[in-house]
C-alpha cells in the first residue's frame, strides 16, 4: 500500500513556523498525496458542467475558457448577491487568529494556508480587489490581490484541502464558516470546469442509476439480498426485503455504501434486522437509493439536483414518512438543506413512530427522521429486547461525525443506543467530541486515494484522540453514523492506531438486538459471539 | 506595519497643525467632526442594511449543543436554539462575553506525535477588556455631551475611578484598555502566525486607537487641557450651534482630529465586525430547519433525473429482477 512509504516520523514533523514569505504571493506544488484527481469528461458531460475538458491539476494548461476572469468575477458578484453568510464572512473577519490551530489540516501539515483565517483570505483578497473600494484603490497595501491563474490554481488546491467540517466556525468569536467559504470558492471553480474526480463522478452516478457507486437497481437488489441471506446465516431468520414498495408507510433512504462497502454492510444487517424485529412497514428505493449527496461538494443547484429524488420517490411510492440511516453531510443536507431546496413536503404526513406512538417533533416540516432518533426512542420504550453482552467483545468509542455534530446538534441519541447495546463504551477527550469533533480528515469529498497523505495528516488529530482511549481504556472499536467516516477512518486507523476497527452504530443494535426465533452463535461480522 | 505606523503618525501630526495654526478650528472643529460623523453614520447604515437585506437561502446555524429531539432528551437550548428568545440568549452571550472565545484553545503536535491541547484564553480576556473598557469610556465621554449630565455618568465615573491615584485620578478602563490595546498589538506583531496572517489594515486600526488612547490619556494627566470649553465646544457640537474658539489644548485638537478620522473609517473597515456579529447566519438562527420550512428567495427550478427517466433506463432488468416498474 502506499501508505507504507509515508513514514509516520516525517508527517509527524510538523513546523507552525510559518515561512516568511508573503502569502499573498500565490504558489502552490501539486505534491503527490496530497491533492485530488480532476474530473472524467464523462461525468462532466452527463451533468452538463461547464467547460467540458479532459484535464488535471497538474497539467501546465488547465485549458481555461477565455473569459475565465469574467466568469469567475460575474459569479462572485452573484454569489454575494445570493448568500449573506459570504459577502459578511468576507467583510468582518478580523483576523484574530482564534481559527487557526481548529483545522484539523493545519495541525497536520502547518501550511499557513490551511488556518482557516488564511484558507479564506486567499479568496477575500480578490473580492477585495474587484469588489471594495480600498481594495481597488490600495491594492496591496489594502490586502487585495489580482486573480490570476496561479490564485485559482492556489484556490483550487486549497479549497480542496477543507473538509467543510466547520470546526472553526464553533471558536469564531462571529461565527465566520470557513465551509460556507470553502463552498461559494467551489461554486466559482465549477463555472470554469474545476472540481475533483471523487465529487463529480459520484454525483454523476447518483443523478443516473440514484446512488454514488453508481449501481444499477437489479444489482442493488441482488446486494441487499445478499445481505438477506447472510442475516440468515448468522440469526436464522429470513427477513423482509421491500423493495420500491408502493404503500409502504415509510422510505428508508441510506447512503448507498452501506450496501456495497465495508464496514458499513454490518450497519446494514443492523438495519435489517431492526426493521425485521420490530415489522416496520418500510420500503428501499433504487431510484433513491442514496442519501448521501456529493452535490453539496460542489454547488446548490447540484445538490438540489441530486437531493430532489427523495422526495420525488416518497411521492411516488405515496410513502407516510422517509426515515434516513447513518451518514454525515447527508444529514446536513437533510436538516439544513432538503425542505429548502425542494420542499414542502406536504404530501407527507408529519413522522410518527408506528411501533411507539411518538410524534417526532422536531422533524414535522422535513418529514424526516434519523435512525438514531428513531431506534433511541424505540430503546427508551423498551420496545427492543437487547443483549449488551453480545458487544462484550468491543470496547467501544463514539466518534461525532463533523455534519451531524455542528450542523444538526445530534449528540445524545447515539450515545444513550451505545450505552444500551454495549457494555463498554468510552469517550474521547472533551476537546475532540461533540461540537469540537475532529474530522476523519476525508469528508467534503477529500477522501480519494491519491489523496492519502493529507488524509493522514487532517485525520491526525482524530487518530489520536483514539490512541488516547485505547491506550487508557483498551478501546478497540470507533462507533460511527457517517458512511465517509466508515470509509476512511478505517485506513486512518490502521496507519495511525492499528487494532481499533470501525463499525456503525446499528451494527451493535443489531448484535444486541434480541430477536424472535433467531439462534446467534456469531456477531454481524461472523465472528463467534 | 510600517506603513500603518507612518500614517497614523502622519494623521495625529495633521490634528496637531489644525489646533496651532491659525484659523482653521472651523475646519478641525466643527467641518471635520460632522463630516466624519455623516461618514459614519450614512456608512455604517449602508453596510449594515446592505447585510440584512441580502438573503439567507439555507438555514445554517453552527449546532453547538444537543438539538431539540425526543422529549426526553435534555436540548442545550443555548447551543442549539430551536426559539428566538434563546437565539437572543445565544447571541447575548456571544456579544458581551465572548463565549466563542471562551472556548478558545491551542493545539499543536509537539515531539513524539503528541497532540497538546492547551486552554489558550488571553485573547478572550484581552478583547473582553479592551471592549468592555471602550464602552465605559464612550459612556463616561457622554458627560461631555449632555447637559445636565445624564443620570448614572457620575456614578459610573466614581466607580471607574475608585483607587483614587493621581490628580485627576486615574480610570480603571484607561489603565485596562491600554493594557488591553498593548497585547492585542504585541500578540500580532510577535506570533509568527498572526503576523502571516495579518495586514496592514490590521495595525492601522490598532495604531490609530491606541493614538486615540494616548492622546486623551495624554491630555487628562499630562497637558492640561481647558475643560469648560471642551464641554463648550462639545454641546455646541450636539446642539447643532458649534462653537468656533481658540482649541483647548494641542492634545485635544489630537484627539478629535483622530477620532473623527477613526469614526470616519470605521463603517469601510473590519471594525464593521460590530454590526456584523449581530447578522451573522450560523449563530442567529434557529436549529429548526426541520420543523419550520426556511425558504430560499432566490431558489430556480433545475434539471433533475426524472423517476420515468431512470424506469426508462433500466425498465428491464428491473422486471427480470422483479422490481415493481410503472409501465410494463
Amino acid at each position: 500500500m502506499a501508505e507504507d512509504k509515508l513514514k509516520q516520523e516525517e508527517l509527524l514533523n510538523v513546523s507552525y513556523e510559518p515561512a516568511a514569505r508573503d502569502w499573498a504571493e500565490p504558489s502552490v506544488t501539486f505534491r503527490k498525496g496530497t491533492y485530488c484527481y480532476g474530473a472524467p469528461l464523462k461525468h462532466q458531460k452527463y451533468l452538463g458542467l461547464p467547460n467540458q475538458r479532459e484535464w488535471q491539476p497538474t497539467d501546465p494548461d488547465w485549458k481555461l475558457p477565455e473569459n475565465w476572469k469574467e466568469i469567475i468575477l460575474e459569479g462572485m458578484e452573484t454569489l454575494l448577491k445570493r448568500h449573506r453568510s459570504f459577502r459578511l464572512y468576507l467583510d468582518i473577519c478580523v483576523r484574530c487568529g482564534a481559527c487557526a490551530d481548529k483545522c484539523h489540516y493545519f495541525i497536520g501539515s502547518g501550511d499557513p494556508r490551511n488556518m482557516p483565517v488564511l484558507r479564506a483570505e486567499l479568496l477575500r483578497s480578490v473580492y477585495r480587489r474587484y469588489f471594495t473600494t480600498a481594495g481597488r484603490v490600495f491594492g496591496r497595501l489594502a490586502g487585495a490581490r489580482d486573480l490570476t491563474e496561479e490564485v485559482l490554481k492556489e484556490w483550487f488546491y486549497y479549497f480542496f484541502q477543507c473538509s467543510e467540517c466547520r470546526r472553526c466556525s464553533v471558536y469564531c468569536p462571529y461565527g465566520i464558516d470557513t465551509a460556507e467559504i470553502t463552498m461559494m470558492a467551489r461554486e466559482l471553480l465549477n463555472l470554469v470546469g474545476i472540481n475533483i474526480q471523487w465529487v463529480v463522478e459520484p454525483a454523476s452516478n447518483c443523478f443516473r442509476t440514484g446512488n454514488h457507486l453508481g449501481i444499477p437497481p437489479h444489482a442493488m437488489k441482488e446486494t441487499l439480498q445478499f445481505a438477506v441471506d447472510e442475516l440468515k446465516d448468522i440469526t436464522g431468520l429470513t427477513v423482509d426485503l421491500p423493495i420500491n414498495k408502493k404503500g409502504a408507510e415509510i422510505l428508508f433512504v441510506a447512503p448507498s455504501a452501506d450496501f456495497f462497502a465495508s464496514p458499513h454492510w454490518f450497519t446494514l444487517l443492523g438495519y435489517l434486522a431492526l426493521f425485521h424485529e420490530i415489522g416496520l412497514d418500510y420500503t428501499w428505493s433504487t431510484y433513491a437509493s442514496e442519501g448521501g449527496n456529493f452535490g453539496l461538494f460542489h454547488s446548490t443547484e447540484l445538490a438540489k439536483r441530486l437531493n430532489a429524488k427523495i422526495y420525488a420517490e416518497a411521492k411516488r411510492l405515496g410513502v407516510k414518512w422517509v426515515l434516513g440511516g447513518e451518514c454525515g453531510h447527508m444529514w446536513r443536507v437533510l436538516h439544513q438543506y432538503m425542505d429548502t431546496l425542494n420542499g414542502p413536503a406536504d404530501f407527507l404526513e408529519e413522522p410518527v413512530s408506528p411501533i411507539t406512538g411518538t410524534r417526532f417533533e422536531n422533524a414535522r416540516s422535513t418529514r424526516m427522521v434519523h435512525i438514531a432518533e428513531f431506534t433511541a426512542d424505540l430503546i427508551k420504550h423498551g420496545a427492543l429486547k437487547l443483549d449488551p453482552s453480545r458487544n462484550d467483545k468491543v470496547r467501544i468509542t463514539y466518534h461525532d461525525s463533523c455534519n451531524p455534530a455542528r450542523a444538526m446538534g445530534l449528540f445524545e441519541e447515539p450515545r444513550f443506543i451505545l450505552r444500551n447495546v454495549a457494555n463498554h463504551v468510552y469517550e474521547m477527550p472533551e476537546n475532540t467530541i461533540r461540537e469540537k469533533t475532529f474530522c476523519c480528515g476525508s469528508g467534503a469529498g477529500l477522501g480519494a486515494d491519491e489523496n492519502l497523505e493529507m488524509r493522514l495528516r487532517g485525520g491526525y488529530p482524530r487518530a489520536n484522540a483514539v490512541r488516547h482511549v485505547h491506550e487508557r481504556h483498551g478501546v478497540n472499536m470507533v462507533a460511527c453514523m457517517c458512511a465517509i467516516d466508515k470509509a476512511s477512518l478505517t485506513p486512518l486507523l490502521e496507519y495511525w492506531v492499528p487494532g481499533v476497527e470501525v463499525g456503525g452504530v446499528h451494527e451493535f443494535v443489531g448484535n444486541a438486538l434480541v430477536m424472535t426465533g433467531e439462534s446467534r452463535t456469531t456477531n454481524l461480522r461472523g465472528e463467534p459471539l | 506595519m510600517t506603513y500603518a505606523l507612518l500614517s497614523v503618525l502622519l494623521l495625529a501630526a495633521v490634528g496637531w497643525a489644525g489646533g496651532v495654526v491659525g484659523n482653521t478650528s472651523l475646519l478641525f472643529a466643527v467641518i471635520i467632526p460632522y463630516a466624519a460623523l455623516a461618514v459614519f453614520v450614512l456608512g455604517f447604515l449602508f453596510r449594515a442594511i446592505g447585510w440584512s437585506a441580502s438573503p439567507v437561502p439555507f438555514c445554517i446555524p453552527t449546532t453547538c449543543g444537543q438539538q431539540q429531539s425526543l422529549p426526553w432528551i435534555r436540548q442545550d437550548r443555548l447551543g442549539s436554539p430551536t426559539s428566538t428568545p434563546w437565539v437572543i440568549g445565544r447571541m447575548a452571550l456571544e456579544v458581551l462575553l465572548f463565549r466563542s472565545l471562551w472556548g478558545n484553545e491551542r493545539v499543536e503536535i509537539k515531539g513524539a506525535g503528541k497532540l497538546i491541547f492547551s486552554p489558550k484564553r488571553y485573547l478572550w480576556l484581552g478583547g473582553l477588556l479592551f471592549h468592555w473598557s471602550l464602552a465605559v469610556i464612550l459612556f463616561r465621554h457622554l458627560r461631555f455631551f449632555t447637559e445636565p449630565v445624564l443620570p448614572g455618568i457620575a456614578a459610573l465615573q466614581g466607580l471607574d475611578g475608585f483607587f483614587e491615584i493621581g490628580v485627576p485620578v486615574t480610570y480603571v478602563s484607561d489603565v485596562f484598555i491600554l493594557a488591553a490595546v498593548t497585547y492585542l498589538f504585541a500578540r500580532r506583531a510577535l506570533s509568527p502566525q498572526m503576523r502571516v496572517i495579518s495586514l496592514p489594515a490590521d495595525y492601522f486600526a490598532l495604531f490609530l486607537i491606541a493614538a486615540v488612547l494616548l492622546s486623551g490619556v495624554l491630555m487628562r494627566h499630562f497637558f492640561k487641557t481647558d475643560v469648560e470649553r471642551v464641554k463648550e465646544m462639545a454641546m455646541g457640537l450636539v446642539s447643532f450651534c458649534p462653537v468656533v474658539s481658540a482649541h483647548p489644548g494641542a492634545f485635544f485638537s489630537i484627539h478629535l482630529f483622530l477620532v473623527s478620522i477613526l469614526v470616519a473609517y470605521f463603517p469601510f473597515s473590519k471594525l464593521m465586525h460590530a454590526a456584523g456579529v449581530f447578522l451573522s447566519p450560523t449563530r442567529n438562527l434557529r436549529n429548526d430547519s426541520r420543523m419550520r420550512r426556511h425558504v430560499n428567495p432566490w431558489d430556480y427550478p433545475v434539471k433533475v433525473h426524472t423517476y420515468e427517466e431512470y424506469e426508462d433506463e433500466f425498465r428491464e432488468a428491473m422486471i427480470e429482477a422483479g422490481i415493481p416498474v410503472e409501465k410494463k
